[in-house]
């Protein structure tokens, strides 16, 4: 957790290639050795962890990059994941062909919410996000063929990754597969964020009109994120499947997206590292807490959420670097 | 015929106790531009109230639905007070769906910690819970007084909204919120006034509609979706635009129901798609 003060203030400073590459694998390196020797056990886990923080990321996408207000996302990862089950079922067990897969439906799935959702701003934005969300929801209660219902689409077995490592009972090969996806896409997004596409994607977001006088395709570049970003949920609903072998209705729940949402606001939307830390910090204290009671961990986040709204609006992320800046600024 | 007459009876009904609820959130975000999810929270406040009254203190049926609104507006002003202030109008979607998930949250948390988890039962009284001739076909009597209370209340709105001193004041702040300022409207206290009045609402919407929508800790959950999306294809603010948003996703829902069981809500969400899809303001609402 050290690593946040850190990474931020540094990185101003440093070359993009550093910023972009170097630093998020060497980052999600040494936060993934940490949770090895925090929950050696619990393996678990940290690998649902990880497949939720690609969710997390993949919502930055669209929520901290284009503004978009969505509440329906777990659509995106939920059917990726029934996805990436089926044809693992259908004896298409290769890992990566899996991951590959999940990205691509998902991205279909992004598509096709993103002709529908990005073309408003406001409140029909947020229902029609909604709106495809439960669809989706009640589609997979109903497709039980393929979701298996309310059991969940169990029995999922993942061949060898490169033929070679294969899924051990104590998880240790899924957990250094899945941060390994998990750098590899957050190096991918970081170059995504700062290319000229990205740029005018956060451009939309701060004044949409403005960019559509210099000229910009508004429509099509928020469809185009939204595809991408949909293949990143996608990639982290595969890798769920992946690793727990089992796809159940609540991937797919409001909740579910409810959730990615308070993550990603309590580290920062905006930020790339804002999406991871607040994916990391939520999912531990979650883990900690809503063990002893589920009731108590509600009015907990409750409380966390109206703080947040109150106290910190921009996240965590901002609320610390700032604090660090006046501490530091004050030092001097 | 027979089985259109029933669906065409619950999706009255089901829309009527949809539109008690749901006009308190309409207009709210007619006037205030304020996404409540907390809504349905407040409903079901209003459900526990009243369940409290009946039984617990052995209260009539009309007493306990006066405790419950007045109750429920008791405790929602301080949250006003406190938090909604701060959200009203110039806030972004993202924080005022945040905070107001936030309300739900704890609200939950609460009802559960206070009441448990089993849902409340609300016993109608007598005259409320027997079947009623309606010459052509029996109907549960409680259908029918919630379809009068659906009625009454869409009335009493429009009367107050239209015909009286505060409704010119409330449309005035609808409709320029700075120049009634200018001209004297104290807009903060309308504010409140209309907050207090859509709170009240869902609270007797909340203990009307029980029967259907039963009270317990995650109704506010189950719920919070469904009275946005009524609002949503209404539009903001319009009454007679959630009357036949209620009515209409009332009907998707139990056809969908009668017809495709297996298919839960989806019939319901694929109706709210086309229509916000087609009218991103609303049936009847007005562009923003």
């Amino acid at each position: 957790m050290t690593t946040v003060p850190t990474s931020v203030t540094v990185s101003p400073g440093l070359p993009a290639l550093v910023r972009q590459v170097a630093l998020p694998i060497v980052v999600i390196g040494l936060l993934g050795g940490a949770g090895y020797l925090l929950f050696p056990d619990d393996l678990a886990f940290l690998t649902r962890l990880i497949s939720i923080t690609l969710l997390v990321l993949s919502l930055d996408l669209v929520v901290g990059y284009c503004g978009i207000a969505t509440l329906g996302h777990a659509a995106l990862y939920g059917v990726s994941a029934y996805v990436a089950g089926n044809v693992c079922l259908a004896g298409h067990a290769d890992p990566l062909l899996l991951l590959a897969v999940g990205a691509f439906a998902g991205a279909v799935v992004g598509l096709l919410s993103g002709v529908i959702v990005s073309r408003f701003r406001g409140l029909p934005q947020l229902v029609l996000s909604i709106a495809i969300g439960q669809l989706v929801g009640a589609l997979s209660n109903k497709l039980s063929s393929l979701t298996g219902g309310s059991d969940g689409l169990a029995g999922i077995s993942p061949g060898r990754i490169f033929g070679v490592f294969g899924f051990d009972l104590f998880g240790r090969t899924g957990y250094v597969f899945s941060l390994a996806v998990l750098a590899v896409v957050f190096v991918v997004l970081a170059r995504l964020a700062a290319s000229p596409f990205g740029l005018i994607c956060r451009g939309i977001r701060d004044d949409n009109l403005r960019a559509r006088m210099i000229g910009a395709a508004v429509y099509p570049r928020l469809i185009a994120m939204y595809g991408i970003s949909g293949a990143v949920a996608g990639i982290g609903g595969a890798l769920t499947a992946i690793n727990t072998g089992v796809v159940g209705l609540d991937s797919v729940s409001f909740e579910r997206s409810a959730e990615a949402l308070v993550m990603l606001v309590l580290g920062g939307a905006g930020s790339l590292w804002g999406a991871l830390f607040g994916a990391i910090i939520f999912q531990l204290f979650e883990h900690l807490v809503s063990a002893a009671n589920p009731f108590h961990w509600m009015t907990l986040v409750g409380l966390l959420l109206i703080a947040i709204v109150l106290f910190a609006p921009s996240g965590l992320g901002p609320a610390v670097t700032s604090a660090w800046r006046r501490a530091r600024g004050g030092g001097a | 015929m027979n089985a259109a007459l029933s669906i065409g009876l619950d999706a009255v009904s089901y829309g009527m106790v949809l539109f008690t609820i749901s006009i308190g959130l309409s207009i709210m975000m007619g006037l205030m531009r304020v996404v409540n999810l907390a809504h349905g929270a407040f409903a079901m406040i209003g459900g526990y109230f009243a369940s409290y009254a009946l039984k617990q203190l052995g209260l009539g049926y009309p007493v306990a639905i006066l405790v419950a609104v007045l109750g429920t507006i008791a405790i929602s002003l301080p949250l006003e007070l406190l938090l909604y202030r701060r959200i009203y109008r110039g806030a972004s979607e993202l924080t005022q769906l945040l905070l107001t998930i936030g309300v739900t949250f704890v609200i939950i948390g609460l009802a559960n910690y206070i009441f448990g988890p089993t849902s409340k039962p609300i016993p109608l009284p007598a005259s409320l819970s027997g079947p009623f001739d309606l010459g052509f076909r029996m109907m549960p009597t409680h259908r029918l007084f919630v379809v009068a209370c659906g009625l009454t209340t869409a009335l009493a709105l429009w009367l107050l909204i239209d015909r009286t001193n505060f409704g010119v004041r409330l449309r005035a702040a609808v409709d320029n919120g700075d120049m009634a300022e200018a001209l004297g409207i104290r807009t903060q206290v309308i504010y409140s006034l209309t907050f207090a009045i859509a709170v009240g609402l869902g609270a007797l919407g909340g203990v009307v509609g029980a029967k259907l929508l039963p009270i317990e800790p995650f109704y506010a959950l189950r719920y919070m979706v469904t009275f946005l999306v009524v609002v949503s294809v209404g539009g903001a603010g319009s009454i007679l635009g959630a009357l036949s948003a209620s009515l209409l996703l009332g009907l998707a829902d139990s056809a969908g129901k009668y017809l495709a069981p297996e298919f839960g809500e989806f019939f319901f969400y694929l109706a709210v798609i086309l229509i916000v899809f087609l009218f991103p303001n609303g049936l009847l609402g007005r562009a923003q």
